[in-house]
């Protein structure tokens, strides 16, 4: 039974050694071709940091371009329209699939789910390992499309056919869009084959006493990600073949008969709006498979830091659910200017206030959870109570879009580009860096430097207003998104000021965020020997070594008594009680 | 560190309702029929969304504030699981606010989008392609040509670059401009084509936006109120020229439009 | 913390499972949840593309609605071979187990080979897509040809669901063979790509559609190399799960694609 899943269980009982596959010999067993939970975690966040880096200086790029068309940069020279299109797709792209959809989940998920349910690996160690280098490989070939003919694809994020489905419809159409499509599909199985190791995980490996309900905030976030995951991934892939046979085998889902520039295309009775359909049904669900792990671990954090126990945990567990399932019925909000019936439009649009209702819920029991409470500001703590306050900020502004008669107006403009960016950009991103800042210490056994995490905290935190906050007002004066340079629009001309703000605000946050890194790697060799649990929490992972043995637990599976959040107990000796300490009397759940 | 929290949160909470209280930057005039409605729905979710961010907001920080861990001995954090009589009371009170917010913006929808254009409206054929927009009126015969794709040729302009099919008599009177003029107070029906991907026919001032889909030809109506010249932007990525793809909507007279309209058709004989 | 943890070599140190069965299990069902999505997505494309086009042609002749009686009948078989294997592995009966699993391959490939050879009629006869090479000295059918023309979707969403679903059950066949005989399967799988590469002409939907073995072959390869252990009777449960899996697809598909296109006469 090497190999580590509990396969045959049921069967015969197997002894549980097998799921400690014993620990490897060798560097490339060791750190390159691990399948220890842990290290592929460590793999997956630096694919995500690497990432959010090139992201980052795409959109660095973008910004000079807004403000400066003309510049000439050193290396690059200068920025076309067209290479303006082909930053924004590529910035999107990378940053919602390899940063978002990879760190929170993919880094964090890995190398805490297990060890927050007592498990000493994931159900599939071996799918584990071929879903990080199944993820790693579609990240190369994305970096590819920039270095092919042509470029990289113009056609942004959401590939919007038959803009994406012919090559003759602009530069970076060519090679470069077919090397777009079949990363993602990549993606698409690396991300299946992690979701599905999740959700068995999840629902197989807790160790005793660790209901579903004895959960943490965080484990319920990455499972209901996962199942999001599991269902959205698989028809985002249906999409990419279908578009992909579109453009190299001559079939015509997506495009209809037409022309580009006056040469018919040869296709004939497709439709461009399937292709939104079936991509939002991924896109929408994406959206909360990138915020859903913020929303779980803030809510940790809150309460830990909080030294009180979470506000809340069955509404917050059942709001996590409802988010979860109204997420698939949602879709079509991306499209009601799309030409889709107006009927339905309706309806979409009473749904998508309807997951404003779990939003919300969440949002007061966060607020719940500070009130009376004994706040320690920790840079973890910063970050959460960052999180909490661009949440509110990003999700306010969705019911604006949320509602048919204010879209018609505020649809693609950069209102739009403030609310995802501030709610599933920044308040993920948020979300990661809470998660660094907390369990750095448990991954690499030492501590952060504090100075600079908090310096790195104000300059973010206020930095990420001042870049989102104009896009509000510019969005508001019709300021149209996806425009390499608003020169040439009258009205949007005159809103030059607001971009000229933006893209100061942008500078200075973007290097704001190198404090950051240097403190990651420099803490890495030179920070605080870390304690067991330097943080006073009470989940499983401070109960185990730091950095955690190769098991997780030392041969031993942690039993559990208590609940995630038991903090400042009355009679308790400590002001925590950990999870696996015996009973508590208070049973008020 | 608590008080810096406080500070920073509140601050931001201010300057930003600030530019939007202050209409700093705002909408423009509304020149069609549906603007005021639209305006209206939007100053009604402003206030309601805004109390809940400012209030939230300035939740935060004070709470932020005011729970601050005061050291070693002072009071320990309230030991409590929630409450669920607020979280009922909450939910509810969030549900009516947004779905009711909806429900009153239905009657809007429903004009501008579920029922069509009155039989007597202007038709004006709007097309989109790289990167450019034709506008086609019917002529005296009230009928459009028919187009075939294979004739297309964006050189050729007008006629041309629609692929007009000159075969089709009822062709011959249909007038193409690059400009789309059309009469105040006359409701409007745009026919809203795209050759080659999507593009989107927006005009601001007219609060007016649809996607123009190749394949289907989209039927919309707006009333212009007021003449003038009005900038339409495609707000839809189309392609490289996505940010140069403009016009003007030019509201005159119902008698300049006659007189325009005629001139035109003399132009053409 | 004397009760704090326990080691792992004692029953139950985990709460029990869901249902009570196995993470393999569960990693399918999960699976297969999940591609019941991406062919649910391929059939929402097949149905808009149908609803939106009038005049749907059904083309299909009582040949190609027998040929693919034909074709269903041997997949109906190998399911309930499948249900002999399964029963033989509980039975720890490795011979017979063996035996069924390569009888179901063996229906399998039947299925998979008829499948190919009417692919090759329909393109041969002029339902093509832009892709497929044409196939030289061949009468093209006037009604075949002129549906390709006109409905372009006919031919599109016919090769997509039908080649995905080919596609599955190609893989099914390779779980299958390297459940039933590990190791050795590797060069039965490298053989038979050969076979079907160089043996056919280069217009043949076989002579391309072979590199899909030898994919399949690298990774079987590296995955026995990562795991190379004995399989069992979960195992076998666990990739019947996935081959009736296959099959209740396909009863999807007949019907949609074959009978709902078929020339009434």
């Amino acid at each position: 039974m090497a190999g580590g899943t509990r396969g045959g269980e049921a069967i015969t009982m197997v002894s549980h050694d097998a799921h400690a596959h014993a620990a490897p010999q060798g560097f490339i067993r060791k750190y390159i071709f691990s399948l220890d939970h842990k290290v592929i975690g460590i793999q997956y966040f630096f694919l995500a940091l690497v990432a959010v880096l090139t992201g980052m200086f795409l959109s660095l790029l973008m910004r000079i371009h807004l403000v400066w068309p003309n510049a000439h940069l050193p290396i690059f020279g200068d920025i076309k329209p067209e290479t303006y299109l082909s930053l924004l797709t590529m910035h999107g792209t990378i940053m919602v699939f390899f940063v978002l959809t990879t760190a929170p989940q993919g880094g964090f998920g890995n190398y805490f789910l297990p060890i927050q349910i007592g498990a000493p690996d994931m159900a599939f160690p071996v799918l584990n390992m071929l879903s990080f280098w199944t993820t790693f490989l579609g990240f190369l070939v994305l970096v590819a499309a920039f270095f092919v003919t042509g470029g990289a694809p113009l056609h942004g994020w959401t590939g919007y056919a038959p803009l994406s489905a012919l090559p003759s419809a602009g530069p970076g159409e060519g090679l470069g869009a077919d090397l777009w499509i079949i990363s993602i599909a990549i993606f698409c199985i690396g991300a299946l084959m992690g979701a599905l190791n999740f959700i068995t995980t999840t629902l197989d490996m807790r160790a005793k006493g660790m209901t579903l309900m004895r959960m943490p905030l965080t484990c319920w976030a990455w499972f209901i990600t996962a199942i999001l995951g599991l269902l959205a991934f698989g028809v985002l892939l249906s999409a990419g073949i279908l578009l992909l046979m579109d453009r190299q085998l001559g079939t015509s889902f997506f495009v209809p008969l037409g022309t580009v520039n006056g040469v018919l295309t040869g296709h004939k009775g497709g439709s461009p709006l399937l292709w939104q359909h079936l991509f939002w049904f991924f896109g929408h669900p994406e959206v909360y498979i990138a915020i859903l792990p913020a929303m779980g671990l803030c809510s940790q954090l809150l309460s830990v830091f909080s030294r009180k126990p979470i506000f809340g945990y069955k509404a917050m567990v059942y709001a996590i659910m409802a988010i979860g399932f109204l997420g698939f019925m949602v879709w079509g909000h991306h499209m009601f200017m799309s030409g889709m019936s107006p009927y339905s439009a309706f309806a979409f649009s009473i749904m998508t206030m309807g997951i404003g209702v779990p939003s919300a819920i969440k949002t007061f029991n966060w607020l719940g959870t500070l009130w009376r409470g004994k706040i320690r500001f920790s840079s973890p703590m910063l970050f959460a109570i960052g999180f909490v306050s661009l949440f509110v900020v990003g999700g306010i502004s969705g019911p604006f879009l949320a509602q048919p008669v204010l879209d018609i107006y505020l649809h693609e403009t950069y209102f739009v580009i403030a609310h995802f960016h501030l709610i599933m950009g920044v308040a993920s991103i948020f979300g990661i860096f809470a998660a660094t800042y907390y369990w750095f210490p448990k991954m690499f056994g030492r501590m952060m430097n504090e100075t600079w995490a908090k310096a790195h905290f104000w300059l973010t935190f206020v930095g990420a207003y001042a870049i989102f906050m104009p896009m509000h007002y510019y969005g508001m004066a019709a300021g149209l998104r996806r425009y390499s340079q608003g020169t040439e629009v009258a009205w949007i001309n005159a809103l030059a000021p607001i971009q000229k703000f933006i893209s100061i605000a942008a500078f200075i946050t973007i290097a704001s965020q190198f404090i950051f890194v240097i403190n990651l790697f420099w803490s890495m060799k030179k920070g605080e020997k870390a304690a067991d649990n330097p943080w006073e929490a009470t989940t499983l992972e401070w109960i185990t070594a730091t950095p955690p043995p190769h098991d997780n637990f030392g041969g031993v599976t942690p039993v559990v008594h208590n609940g995630p959040y038991e903090y400042s107990v009355p009679g308790a000796p400590r002001d925590f009680v950990m999870q696996t300490d015996a009973e508590v009397g208070a049973k008020k759940h | 560190m608590g008080l810096v929290l406080l500070v920073v949160i509140w601050l931001i909470t201010l300057i930003g309702s600030y530019f939007i209280i202050a209409k700093t930057w705002w909408l423009p005039v509304g020149a069609s029929a549906a603007a005021a409605a639209i305006d209206h729905h939007f100053t009604v979710s402003y206030i309601l969304m805004g109390s809940v961010f400012i209030l939230a907001q300035l939740a935060l920080g004070w709470f932020a504030w005011k729970y601050r861990d005061r050291g070693a001995g002072s009071q320990p954090a309230h030991y409590s699981h929630g409450n669920t009589k607020l979280e009922v009371l909450w939910t509810i009170l969030t549900i009516i606010l947004f779905v009711g917010l909806n429900l009153a913006s239905e009657p809007i929808w429903s004009s501008e989008r579920l029922h069509g254009a009155s039989p007597g409206a202007v038709q004006v054929e709007v097309t989109a392609m790289q990167f450019a927009w034709y506008f086609r009126y019917a002529g005296p015969d009230g009928k459009f040509g028919s187009t075939k794709p294979e004739l297309e040729d964006a050189s050729l302009g007008g006629a041309g670059a629609l692929g007009l099919d000159s075969n089709d008599p009822s062709s011959k009177d249909d007038v193409i401009s690059g400009v789309m003029v059309v009469p105040v107070n006359r409701e409007i029906e745009v026919i809203l084509r795209s050759h080659d991907v999507i593009h989107s026919f927006f005009v601001p001032a007219m609060r007016f936006k649809q996607d123009t889909v190749p394949g289907l030809a989209i039927h919309m109506h707006f009333t212009p109120i007021q003449t003038g010249d009005y900038e339409l932007a495609c707000a839809e990525l189309c392609g490289l020229g996505h940010y140069k793809m403009h016009g003007i909507v030019k509201v005159v007279s119902d008698q300049e439009f006659s007189q325009w309209l005629a001139a035109r058709e003399a132009e053409k004989q | 913390m004397a009760d704090s943890v326990v080691p792992h070599d004692i029953p139950s140190v985990y709460e029990p499972s869901l249902f009570g069965t196995y993470s393999k299990k569960i990693g399918m069902w999960l699976f297969l949840m999940s591609d019941s999505l991406t062919f649910g997505a391929l059939l929402y494309a097949y149905s808009y593309g149908r609803i939106s086009t009038p005049n749907w042609p059904t083309p299909f002749h009582s040949e190609s609605i027998v040929n693919a009686t034909i074709m269903t009948a041997f997949l109906l078989t190998s399911s309930l071979t499948m249900v002999l294997a399964v029963r033989a592995s509980v039975q720890k009966d490795a011979k017979a187990q063996t035996l069924w699993l390569l009888a179901t391959i063996a229906c399998g490939a039947g299925f998979v080979i008829l499948h190919g050879m009417e692919w090759s009629k329909l393109i041969a006869e002029g339902m093509t897509l832009p892709f497929f090479p044409p196939v030289p000295g061949h009468e093209v059918s006037a009604e075949f040809a002129s549906v390709a023309k006109t409905v372009p979707q006919f031919p599109s969403t016919f090769f997509t669901l039908t080649g995905m679903h080919m596609l599955h059950v190609t893989l099914g066949i390779v779980y299958l063979g390297v459940v039933a005989l590990r190791k050795k399967f590797i060069p039965i799988l490298l053989a038979l790509w050969l076979i079907a590469w160089l043996g056919t002409p280069s217009y043949s939907p076989f002579h391309y559609g072979a590199h899909v073995l030898l994919a399949a072959a690298i990774v079987c390869a590296i995955i026995l190399w990562l795991k190379p252990k004995v399989y069992d009777a979960s195992d076998v449960e666990v990739a019947g799960l996935y081959w009736h899996f296959v099959d209740l697809v396909w009863m999807f598909i007949f019907p949609l694609v074959y009978l709902m296109s078929a020339r009434i006469l």
